[in-house]
């Protein structure tokens, strides 16, 4: 481990200031410099699997023992109780659709050794589905998970300033959210917010291809056509979309994290920029 | 009670029509730019959480119009409750899919176009189109264009169910449903006391309100 991450695990966060920055104390919040002149792919995630990394699957829940998938560190799901109030329990139901399993199979293959949870927010009633959504990520946050994949939306703008709070939260915390980009001409939450990593599709063939764009609300593109993905009953099933693309970026994050666990979420989205297959310093 | 005037005024009855085949064009349309073997329009309906068959054009037109299942499960669930478009191929490895799909329509397709039905921020159903020809490779600015297309289905459908809660509104036991049948009644023959009495009463709520 460098120095640069004791630093981090050992600074006592009550010690540092918060709101002003007092002459002596600016010893106490030296920090590193953590990206080198060339950021290069190598440099990034070369010899990374993910280890130490939690990542966590918002989604309709992970199927275990997936030959694809492997292993499920924890499985919860938000359900209103009796009371009509939201709760995060254990979950034993799986996966209610194979999305979210087809989303912990692609974070998996890219990055083998991560430790995955799975928190699911569909599948259980249609109604109040944004208000689960919320508590969902919430839960995520509270218990910092490096990178929370959302390959979901909403459309209802009542719910953008409680998500945009919540993405902000998250930033700060260093989880890292990668959000799923819509490809039609509608306003969803959260990919549009700038604390979020979001992501749309490209048509090439490779997982570790990507690109950033130049022109956002949609930051990147990763692998989103025709994959061959991990679905319910230990299966697989040929899909495309914007969905599969998320896990993609979130796989990479991922990998990045692995090696280089210090970054906070605005280098990360540097460390992509740098990396991107589009960025000159990248070949 | 804009609608009250939207139904009135475009004729109660015919309206319903209307927009039925206005969202039948469009999965037709969207079957034959696909050459797919069917397509189709759920309509979610919320208080059931169920989706109902709304307009099929292929495969099942004809007989699948106003089936159900639950909403929140399977490809169309998932897709309505993420409000992102999902294309899946061999759909048929999906055991439980194709399970429940073939217990509720008899046709278990092998490939699927889903997306949402979004108009404003509300999610009205989701338009599928089923079993391309098996050689097309789907590209990207195909889920572009199915997302136009569904743009279009989810006005005619947002069309279709204003007219209905209209006529819900205005018929039978409704509490406008008198104003209906004075609309209809205005319409047989010379009224021209009846009419002068409408204006009297347009008159008299205008002074009273």
């Amino acid at each position: 481990m460098s120095a640069a991450i004791e630093f981090h695990e050992h600074a006592d966060e009550e010690d540092l200031p918060a709101w002003s920055l007092p002459a002596e104390a600016v010893d106490r919040i030296r920090v590193p410099v953590t990206l080198p002149e060339q950021v290069t792919r190598d440099w990034a995630w070369g010899g990374s699997t993910g280890a130490g990394v939690r990542v966590c699957i918002l989604d309709s829940g992970v199927e275990l023992d997936h030959p694809l998938v492997g292993r499920v560190d924890r499985s919860v799901a938000v359900i209103r109780d009796d009371d009509g109030e939201l709760q995060v329990v254990d979950d034993a139901e799986g996966d209610v659709a194979g999305h979210g399993t087809a989303c912990a199979g692609i974070v998996r293959e890219l990055a083998p050794e991560v430790e995955l949870t799975s928190v699911r927010v569909l599948g259980s009633g249609y109604t109040g589905g944004g208000e689960i959504l919320l508590r969902g990520l919430a839960w995520a946050i509270e218990e910092e998970f490096q990178v929370v994949n959302m390959s979901l939306s909403t459309t209802r703008t009542k719910y953008v300033e409680r998500l945009h709070e919540l993405a902000d939260r998250a930033y700060f915390k260093r989880v890292l959210l990668v959000a799923s980009a819509h490809n039609m001409p509608v306003e969803s939450f959260p990919w549009r917010f700038a604390s979020v990593i979001s992501v749309g599709s490209h048509e090439e063939a490779d997982g570790l291809t990507f690109y950033y764009n130049p022109t956002p609300p949609v930051e990147f593109f990763g692998r989103g056509l025709d994959l061959d993905v991990a679905w319910l009953n230990g299966g697989t099933l040929r899909c495309t979309g914007n969905s599969f693309a998320t896990p993609h970026i979130a796989g990479i994050c991922a990998l990045i994290l692995g090696k280089h666990p210090y970054l906070t979420p605005f280098q990360l989205k540097s460390v992509l920029y740098q990396t991107a297959s589009n960025a000159e310093a990248a070949a | 009670m804009s609608e009250l005037e939207a139904a009135v005024g475009a004729g109660v009855l015919g309206a319903d029509e209307a927009h039925r085949a206005l969202l039948q064009a469009t999965v037709e349309v969207a079957r034959a730019i696909y050459g797919a073997k069917a397509a189709s329009v759920f309509l979610l309906d919320e208080a059931a959480g169920e989706l109902v068959f709304e307009a099929v054009a292929g495969e099942g037109e004809g007989e699948l119009i106003g089936m159900r299942f639950p909403a929140d499960t399977g490809i169309a669930g998932w897709v309505l409750t993420t409000r992102q478009p999902l294309i899946v191929d061999d759909l048929s490895s999906d055991t439980r899919w194709s399970r429940t799909a073939a217990e509720s329509t008899g046709y278990v397709p092998k490939s699927m176009m889903a997306v949402p039905l979004l108009v404003d921020e509300r999610v009205l159903g989701v338009l599928n189109v089923l079993d391309r020809p098996a050689e097309s490779r789907v590209r990207l600015s195909e889920v572009d264009l199915l997302g136009l297309f569904a743009n279009q289905a989810a006005i005619a459908l947002d069309l279709l169910q204003r007219a209905r809660r209209a006529r819900a509104a205005l018929a039978g036991e409704g509490r406008l449903a008198p104003l209906a049948r004075v609309a209809a009644r205005l319409e047989e023959g010379e009224r021209d006391t009846a009419f002068e009495l409408l204006q009297a009463l347009d008159r008299l709520l205008a002074e009273t309100s």
